[in-house]
């Protein structure tokens, strides 16, 4: 009992990624909703942010800039990673919203049961005719 | 300092330049764009078969980017391996953009196909990327380009399925993308490197920690994905059917390959073999996984009925094989399956570029639309038949060389149980391929047509006038199909280079 109590107090971080990374699953996962699946993606990218962001801190360290004062940094290269992962998921949010648009110009919905439905009404129309 | 230094830069910064610069030109003239395409995709031919014969010459080709040494810095890193995939996915580039002009004219939306050249460059790109890097992360930001370059292209198709694909593809490729990403946060902690060939060294000394076994599972399951293993290949079906046919040629002769590739680097490259076997029996996961995508993929498409999905449930089915191969870990399969990914693109690839030519002429993507197709279309269906012969495996085209490979490998394992699995695969492709064959030249065989079936409400057109496919079309799809046969007959080049960067794999 010790020992988790412990890990929760020196490893909380992780918990709250793991936490976030769930959330976002089940959102993506369960939601019938295109533009809440993409929020889903979104916590759960961004929770693996974090988890780069967490990894990356040193003991008493600060910021990477060099500074006389200073005797510890932080890792600079999870975060200079970072900023590549962020502008990766910001151009899959896009492309995802476009597709939405889109979606929603040609099915007039963007739920995910009201699309199947009328993808099966084509399927059946084209069969008959 | 000389160019040809340069040159395993050079191939992906000139595709890359031009993706930005054709939608600036390309207003000027309507072909244009289709020229750029072609001659920047041919000079990232010769550039790879010259890094080919460089390395079969000299050995590893290893290039510093903006002069910073590895492992500080991000290493281009040229050997027999990537040497081999990077002239196949270039010449299928290659082959594609030739073949591309008339059928992106037929099959996408005018104000949309100067954007589809600009995508297609970006994706050729992030191909030639994820292969000719030797840095991890490197790799998740090429994966990342060619997907989304991917998610755009599939949305171009014609019918209106093809954006609920292109979504549910981005959906699961994303979710495979952010599992890579995880795996490498997980290595990046325990070795404190990015650079593949230092995470070689260092990683040995940490099998035991937890924290490399759960990097190992999360690539995995995120490659798997990527590429289409088996219970994880949900997007794929979709998303060939519905795309317009260049992008489902390119996307099945390349895309997939690719992730081959990388999961080769990544389970074979940075975690040694013995990890994989002696740790954890990741091994003997992925080959049950692998025979059940052989057969099931092979049985559903039996089942299709349209064209497109027909071979993308193929692909599934083929790719078990690749798979299959690599992760029966000893020499002889893993040359079966490194020789598989060229084998498997130059098939796949003329299979899909003959339904371009089908739907380019009479708009049709059913089978029973192919009614005596012989007398209409001879030289397309020529072509269809020998790649499918290729694809079941019969001797003297290239299938039968990978799988004999792949067989003989399963039988050094000590798993002869494995060889009813693959001829059971073979015998079941044989199925799917004939009966479309009995369709093209014994039509009278058959029962009348079910119009039930007939795809879209097309009618089916006068089969029985000669009107063939354009020669700009048919030419590249006719290449393909006398390579099938030419590596089929004197497969000795391509098998002594999936030799060598077999022995490397395995050491």
């Amino acid at each position: 009992m010790t020992d988790i109590i412990h890990i929760i107090q020196t490893k909380y971080y992780y918990l709250v990624v793991i936490f976030l990374m769930m959330i976002g699953l089940y959102t993506t996962i369960s939601s019938m909703n295109l533009i809440k699946k993409i929020i889903g993606i979104n916590i759960f990218q961004i929770s693996v942010f974090l988890f780069y962001i967490a990894m990356a801190k040193v003991k008493y360290g600060t910021a990477p800039i060099l500074w006389d004062k200073a005797k510890v940094y932080d890792n600079p290269l999870p975060h200079v990673l970072i900023l590549t992962a962020i502008v990766v998921s910001v151009s899959t949010t896009a492309v995802a919203l476009a597709l939405i648009i889109n979606i929603h110009k040609e099915y007039g919905t963007i739920e995910e049961d009201r699309i199947l439905e009328k993808q099966k009404l084509d399927f059946d129309r084209s069969n008959i005719a | 300092m000389k160019l040809i230094h340069e040159f395993p830069v050079l191939i992906i910064i000139i595709p890359l330049i031009f993706a930005l610069i054709i939608p600036l030109v390309g207003r000027l003239n309507r072909i244009l764009p289709w020229i750029i395409a072609s001659t920047i995709t041919f000079f990232c031919f010769l550039t790879s078969i010259f890094l080919l014969f460089t390395v079969l010459d000299t050995g590893k080709i290893s290039y510093w980017l903006g002069g910073w040494e590895p492992p500080w810095g991000i290493e281009y890193v040229v050997d027999y391996l990537n040497a081999f995939v990077l002239a196949v996915i270039s010449f299928i580039a290659f082959i594609v953009s030739l073949y591309s002009g008339r059928s992106v004219e037929a099959e996408i939306n005018e104000d949309k196909q100067l954007a589809f050249y600009s995508i297609y460059m970006l994706f050729i790109t992030g191909l030639l990327g994820i292969v000719i890097t030797g840095d991890i992360f490197n790799m998740y930001v090429f994966l990342e380009i060619t997907s989304l370059a991917g998610y755009a292209m599939i949305a171009m198709g014609r019918k209106r399925d093809a954006l609920v694909a292109s979504y549910n593809y981005l959906i699961l490729g994303t979710i495979a993308a952010t599992f890579i990403l995880i795996g490498i946060g997980y290595i990046y902690m325990a070795t404190g490197t990015l650079n593949i060939a230092d995470l070689q060294e260092r990683l040995p000394a940490l099998f035991h920690s937890k924290m490399v076994l759960v990097a190992l599972a999360f690539f995995t399951v995120g490659l798997s994905l990527k590429l289409a293993l088996f219970p994880l290949h949900t997007w794929l079906p979709g998303a060939y059917t519905y795309a317009p046919s260049v992008v489902s040629c390119i996307m099945a002769a390349t895309a997939t390959k690719v992730g081959i590739y990388a999961m080769l680097r990544i389970i074979f490259g940075v975690f040694k073999i013995e990890f994989d076997i002696h740790f954890i029996p990741i091994a003997n996961i992925l080959i049950v996984v692998s025979s059940m995508a052989i057969i099931a993929g092979s049985a559903v498409a039996i089942t299709q009925t349209n064209l497109k999905s027909m071979l993308a449930y193929s692909s599934v089915g083929q790719i078990g094989y690749i798979v299959l191969g690599a992760v029966l870990a000893n020499q002889t399969a893993m040359t079966g399956s490194i020789i598989h990914i060229l084998n498997h693109a130059l098939m796949k690839g003329a299979l899909f570029m003959v339904v371009g030519c089908i739907v380019y002429k009479t708009g049709i993507e059913d089978i029973s639309g192919l009614r005596g197709m012989c007398k209409k279309m001879p030289f397309t269906m020529a072509v269809f038949t020998v790649a499918g012969l290729s694809l079941m495996g019969v001797p003297l085209t290239v299938g039968f060389v990978s799988k004999w490979y792949i067989a003989i490998g399963a039988l050094n394992a000590g798993m002869g149980y494995l060889i009813p699995v693959i001829i059971t695969g073979s015998l079941l492709s044989a199925v799917y391929i004939w009966r479309i064959i009995v369709n093209i030249y014994f039509p009278d065989e058959l029962p009348e047509p079910e119009l039930l079936y007939t795809d879209g409400g097309t009618e089916i057109t006068d089969n029985d006038t000669y009107s063939e496919a354009p020669w700009s079309m048919l030419a590249p799809t006719m290449v393909l199909a006398v390579l099938c046969i030419y590596f089929g007959i004197s497969a000795t080049a391509p098998l002594s280079i999936a030799e060598k960067a077999a022995v490397m794999l395995s050491q």
